[in-house]
């Protein structure tokens, strides 16, 4: 169960429950689609910018408890960050959960993203956890209008 | 007339213990997962193998791998042989008239393609109406929609209760000198609905209409008769009734294939070939371009073999037993609900728990060793008519015991325990 406890952290459990920014919002510079077409696991970010920084963010949709809380976790962690910023957690999000950094010496440096470290034993959770940065990614790139896990 | 039932029940218990001394058939089956003894609960997704299918495979390649149909060496004559011997197992199998009208395909998805990019374009031009269900996998819809994209066709949908049954009036309603052809699934991959499909038949044949039958869901559970069914076309694949992937069959009427177009061009579905003009072969090769997966039909003819060892009316009785139980328990399950209530139902269980995702328990499942399908089984048009994006879905098969079923009751009260 330790490697199961790892993966639904209290974090976790607790962004599923009560998604933050889990809203559309008004006037949003960009929306993007996000699927996996495995799972249908499907969400929408919406994106205000304010030159390079975002001004805010927010997200709608439906997926499992590891998807959702990441989008959630990734709302709340972005909001007001350049994307310059935003391309650093980013990558320290995919070095995460693809397990080739180690949580527990970074935890200043990851933050809430720690909540996440139990991703990378579940090799069939990783497109989960990814879904929503992929396509907050997507928004800030300017590339299309829907990404896709597959 | 008590002594009379008492006896039918005795008679009963043993079948279900020859059944279940089945299991150990399956060398899979033995295995342990993240620790714990693996419960294979994902016998719609496929079906593991008995020790004589894997033997059978082993035993090709190490003794008879050799091209068919070409070769006029021992090794060639031998593989031609084998692989002639299986399609005929599939035309007993089947009670197909002919061993011609079997066409060995990679499995029910290329079935289904040979016959709406063959057989489609010749009937159905713009207007004309193709009929399937709402319960169709993927694989029963997209053909059909690419056949209404080249054609101008229009594809119809038979709608289905809340118990996940087709609405026979209204399927006879949609039923118009308009439809070409309808295609329907025998049993639903998703909700484990059997339909009646002899009837449906019957009712597109009073109209002069063909039908095909998506059967793969339905041979590992029970005796499929085509002639009894009238079906004009009836597709399944071998990796859900015990044989290899990358196998499959297609049935068809003789009258209605040999008007058909090839489906593939190549080696072996040609009788002669110039620049100028080809010559087709006959049926069933005219089908069945280029080197096909010869150990994997062998294999088939094997699962076959098997299959026609075992009672299967035994098997039907047994996994119905194993279907009641499991609905049972799981019912006392705060939150859950069944998606698919038939009356006539095949031993699948799709279910979802409120607030928490299937996926999320298929990960807390598999860590007790359990393993299910989470998602939306390529059937998303029937999830969209629950109002679900996914489900969890537990299918059985006749190695499957009612202590597995405990376990996996067990690990559904720990996903809400994590989760709930």
């Amino acid at each position: 169960m330790s490697a199961l406890r790892e993966l639904y952290q209290q974090v976790i459990l607790d962004h599923n429950k009560s998604p933050r920014n889990y809203h559309p919002l008004v006037d949003p510079t960009r929306t993007v689609d996000g699927y996996n077409p495995l799972c249908g696991d499907h969400y929408k970010i919406y994106v205000k910018m304010d030159g390079d920084r975002i001004d805010d963010v927010s997200f709608t949709g439906t997926g499992c408890a590891i998807s959702k809380a990441s989008a959630s976790v990734m709302s709340a962690m972005v909001k007001g960050k350049t994307r310059e910023e935003v391309e650093r957690i980013f990558n320290d999000f995919h070095a995460l959960v693809t397990g080739s950094i180690d949580a527990d010496k970074n935890l200043d440096r990851l933050g809430k993203l720690a909540a996440f470290s139990g991703v990378s034993e579940f090799p069939a959770r990783v497109k989960c956890a990814s879904l929503a940065w992929h396509t907050l990614h997507a928004a800030l790139q300017g590339t299309g209008a829907s990404v896709s896990t597959e | 007339m008590h002594t009379v039932t008492s006896q039918s029940d005795q008679d009963l218990k043993d079948r279900f213990l020859a059944i279940r001394g089945c299991r150990h058939h399956f060398p899979l089956l033995r295995q342990r997962v993240n620790g714990k003894p693996l419960v294979y609960f994902d016998n719609a997704a496929t079906s593991q193998k008995p020790q004589v299918v894997i033997d059978t495979l082993m035993r090709y390649y190490e003794e008879e791998n050799s091209n068919i149909h070409r070769g006029v060496h021992y090794l060639s004559e031998r593989a031609t042989q084998a692989y002639e011997a299986a399609r005929v197992k599939v035309q007993h199998f089947l009670n197909a008239a002919h061993h011609r009208e079997i066409i060995f395909v990679r499995g029910t998805t290329e079935g289904i393609n040979l016959v709406s990019s063959t057989y489609g374009p010749m009937k159905v031009g713009p207007g004309d109406e193709i009929l399937i269900s709402t319960m169709e996998h993927h694989s029963n819809i997209v053909p059909w929609q690419i056949l209404c994209e080249k054609t101008g066709g229009v594809l119809r949908v038979i709608p289905i209760n809340d118990a996940g049954e087709i609405i026979l009036g209204e399927y006879e309603k949609l039923l118009t000198p308009r439809t070409k052809i309808v295609a329907l699934t025998h049993v639903s991959n998703a909700l484990g609905t059997i339909n009646p499909v002899r009837k449906m038949i019957d009712l597109a044949h009073a109209q002069g209409i063909p039908v095909l039958i998506d059967g793969a869901q339905a041979v590992p559970h029970m005796k499929v008769d085509v002639r009894e069914l009238d079906a004009d076309f009836y597709t399944f694949s071998a990796h859900k009734m015990f044989g290899p992937t990358g196998v499959g069959i297609l049935y068809g009427k003789t009258k209605l294939l040999d008007a058909m177009p090839p489906y593939q061009g190549g080696g072996d579905m040609i009788k002669s070939v110039t620049f100028e003009k080809t010559i087709y072969n006959d049926l069933p090769y005219k089908f069945e371009a280029g080197t096909p997966s010869i150990a994997g039909g062998i294999g088939l003819g094997a699962a076959i073999d098997y299959m026609n060892e075992l009672d299967m009316a035994g098997v039907a009785a047994f996994e119905q037993e194993l279907l009641s139980y499991a609905t049972r328990l799981v019912g006392e399950i705060p939150g859950l609900r069944i998606i698919g209530t038939a009356r006539e139902k095949a031993g699948v269980l799709s279910f979802v728990i409120e607030g928490i995702h299937p996926h999320d328990i298929g990960t807390i499942l598999d860590d007790e060793g359990i393993a299910i399908r989470t998602g939306h089984h390529c059937a998303q048009p029937v999830m969209q008519r629950f109002g679900v994006p996914a489900t969890a879905r537990a299918s059985f098969a006749f190695y499957n015991t009612k202590e597995e079923i405990d376990v996996f009751i067990g690990a559904l009260r720990k996903v809400i325990e994590v989760l709930g």
